[in-house]
């Protein structure tokens, strides 16, 4: 199982505020898994930890990357290890453009001082930005910057397809998409799923998932996975609700 | 590729590197006029370079000013107080004369043009260079096809003795010596700089540039410079200073007098890079005569504190003055920036745009200063003062003072403070950026608008002084 992101009961909190508890997910290159919950389940929070962000404390637990520990790494080098979040809320980068934004981050992992190919560059920028139906102008404006909510998605999708994680955690890139949006940003997933990527889609609604259809679908309440399945776990997490998830686990 | 994208291309193939200051040679003077100030010293510099008489009184007399000047610590820092003028060395030179091929140049101070990159840059891009160590320029250079032309550039010592008709005229009377205390040191011990002439009508296209190196502990440099353009002419001036990391503190003091004449454009551009323990205590002013137009590109980073705020007289109808400022200051450093603009004709337009960006402990002050006497009319100043905070530690102040009468004239001005967040970081460094990495490109967005309008060169050069100072602030 080295070729998975494992992550196993992991504990962790914010202040004084336990959210994640005995977490425990195997996602194997390859596959797409989605995650599904009520808001304020720990979610966000689990994308976050394991993407090395600085507010939140581990208590225990592990996580690692194709056999890699990746918890306590610096947020820079678990990403250039491999793991891409799409952030829920992506933040604004003021004056810096789109195109300088990547560039800067291939840049990163290249050995210091190696030349960068600008012409291969914006060849294939082009032309996963036409994948997602982006307009060229899009390169020169600022990172999120007035951005629509479908526009930050998609930048999000595109910042994916270029800096081709092993693995992607998804984290509502439903939230604020029409259905076109959806439509063109699933197609962008869907084309980058492969034996040589990892997908962990986050999200509250099983909309998303008629367009990226996962491998395996969990349920996380309170925390932690409540209940996993096939692709029909999430049709009938729709149909009953969160409250049957909720009831079920009170009579459990 | 896009247009932008390939003149980015191009930029990197012609990067200069003017970054790494923080190295030293073995101090070996031929001319050296001792530890402290006094009428002595005065008499030794002005003996040394064969000055007229009339010089000599110039100088004792702003020594008497200076002398009796008090510190400006009422209105600005205490910090003033930490320079002993006692224990620091006013003049220092290996020679008199500056040599007009590299090869000449003495190997140790060669070396050290070389390694901040300045022989490469001047066979790139530039139409003449000065490269000054501690209190004399050594090198000297300037395309012949200019010299044909009438440019004259060289040092205050030789245009004072060469050309009098033309630079006495103007010497000292855009900056008098009682102007401010720092002015009127400068005035009693200037060394080097450069005294530039362009001849009525001359456009140069290139650059002249001149580059100042401190390279002795506990000294001083204060260099002169006067640039006129006469009526119609066009001229870009670009000045890079550096300092090795000292233990003991130095100081930098120059006065700098543009003058434009009718219909004529000076653009001077400064980009320090001093080191933290310099006092950098700069007087700056033009004078821009009818439909003539100076512009002042003002980039300060490093030193222990910087004040200088660079200023134009708009003294002839339509006459434009314009201050682009950005100043860093990293933990320890003070960067007290500004402008000045002072509007004596109808008809004149002055724009300011600082942008200062604090690190750490680092704190940044813009000073402004905008006079528009009420019996003018159609005159037009805009301000715009932006500060970046990086860490809450870090502390900036504005102070505009804008005193504008009469109905008939127009000021804009605006103000922003803006924080790079630790949410903002995070997200670079999800991207696979260092922390340092993430800051400068924080900080390079943050001047982004402003550094377009600066020449190619020294937008490439400041990018990596950013990169540098951002690297060098993660702990
Ligand atoms: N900075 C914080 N301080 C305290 N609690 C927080 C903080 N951020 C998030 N939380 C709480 O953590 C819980 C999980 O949040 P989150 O991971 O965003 O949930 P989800 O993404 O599943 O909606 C929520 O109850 C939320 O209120
Ligand atoms: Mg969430």
């Amino acid at each position: 199982m080295a070729d998975s992101l494992i992550i196993k009961n992991l504990n962790a909190s914010i202040g004084d505020r336990q959210i994640l508890k005995n977490f425990s997910l195997t996602i194997p290159k390859g596959e797409v898994h989605a995650i599904m919950g009520p808001n304020g389940t720990g979610k966000s929070t689990l994308a976050k930890v394991l993407a090395g962000h600085p507010d939140y404390t581990v208590q225990s637990g592990e996580a690692t990357l194709d056999g890699q520990p990746i918890l306590g790494q610096e947020p820079d080098s678990i990403a250039r290890a491999g793991l891409f979040l799409a952030f829920q809320y992506p933040s604004e980068i003021p004056g810096v453009t789109i195109a300088n934004f990547i560039r800067a981050a291939l840049i990163a992992r290249q050995e210091k001082g190696a030349p960068f190919d600008a012409k291969a560059y914006y060849a294939e920028l082009y032309a996963k930005m036409d994948a997602l139906k982006m307009d060229r102008k899009f390169t020169s404006r600022f990172v999120n910057e007035g951005f629509s909510g479908g526009e930050k998605k998609r930048c999000e999708i595109l910042q994916m397809m270029m800096l081709k994680p092993k693995y992607a955690v998804l984290d509502e890139t439903d939230s604020g998409l029409d259905i076109d949006a959806l439509r063109i940003v699933s197609e962008g997933v869907n084309h980058m799923r492969g034996p040589s990527i990892g997908c962990l889609v986050i999200t509250h609604y099983q909309r998303l998932l008629e367009y990226i259809v996962p491998d395996r679908v969990h349920i996380m309440y309170d925390g932690h996975i409540v209940h996993s399945g096939g692709k029909e776990l999430a049709v009938e997490l729709e149909a009953k609700g969160y409250d049957w998830v909720k009831k079920e686990l009170a009579s459990a | 590729m896009s247009e932008n994208d390939e003149s980015q291309a191009q930029r990197e193939a012609i990067e200069v590197d003017r970054t790494k200051g923080d190295f030293k040679y073995a101090e070996d003077y031929a001319f050296d006029a001792g530890v402290g100030l006094n009428p002595q010293v005065i008499d030794y510099i002005s003996k040394v370079k064969g000055e007229d008489p009339w010089i000599l009184e110039f100088r004792q007399k702003a020594l008497k000013i200076f002398s009796d000047m008090p510190m400006p610590t009422h209105w600005a820092t205490q910090d003033l107080d930490a320079i002993n003028f006692d224990a620091i060395r006013y003049y220092l030179a290996k020679g008199q004369k500056p040599v007009r091929t590299w090869e000449e140049v003495p190997d140790d101070v060669k070396e050290t043009f070389e390694r901040l990159g300045i022989p490469e840059s001047e066979r790139k891009f530039l139409a003449g260079v000065e490269a000054q160590f501690d209190s004399e320029a050594v090198y000297s250079r300037m395309k012949d096809e200019l010299e044909k032309q009438g440019v004259i550039f060289c040092g205050p010592t030789e245009g004072l003795r060469d050309h009098p008709d033309i630079f006495r005229k103007w010497f000292g009377k855009v900056i008098p010596a009682g102007d401010n205390k720092f002015a009127a040191l400068n005035s009693a011990v200037f060394s080097g700089g450069s005294f530039i002439y362009v001849p009525k009508g001359v456009k140069v296209a290139q650059p002249l540039q001149a580059y100042f190196r401190i390279n002795a502990e506990n000294f001083g440099q204060f260099e002169r410079t006067l640039i006129i353009a006469d009526e119609g002419s066009e001229v870009t001036y670009m000045e890079g200073c550096t300092a090795p990391k000292f233990e003991t503190a130095t100081l930098h003091s120059a006065v700098v007098e543009l003058v434009a004449l009718k219909g004529a454009k000076i653009q001077y551009i400064t980009v320090q890079n001093w080191s933290a323990n310099v006092f950098n205590l700069v007087t700056k002013r033009g004078v821009a005569e009818e439909d003539a137009e100076v512009r002042w590109i003002d980039c300060n980073i490093g030193s222990r504190l910087t004040m200088k705020y660079p200023g134009v007289v708009l003294r002839g109808k339509r006459a434009r003055g314009e201050v682009l400022s950005i100043a860093l200051a990293n933990d320890g450093q003070h960067q007290d920036t500004g402008a000045k603009m002072i509007h004596a004709a109808d008809e004149t337009s002055s724009n300011i745009i600082a942008k200062s960006i604090s690190v750490g402990a680092g704190r940044s002050t813009y000073r402004g200063l905008v006079h528009m006497p009420k019996t003018l009319k159609n005159c037009k100043n805009n301000t715009e003062c932006d500060a970046l905070l990086i860490n809450e530690h870090s502390r900036t102040d504005t102070y505009p003072a804008i005193s504008v009468r009469g109905q008939k004239n127009s000021v804009q001005h605006e103000a922003s403070v803006s924080k790079v967040s630790a949410e903002q970081i995070f997200y670079m460094m999800q991207r696979g950026l260092s922390e340092g990495e993430a800051m400068s490109l924080a900080v390079n967005g943050f001047v982004n608008d402003l550094v377009k309008e600066f020449p190619m060169e020294y937008s490439v050069e400041l990018k990596r002084l950013i990169e540098l100072q951002m690297e060098g602030s993660v702990g």
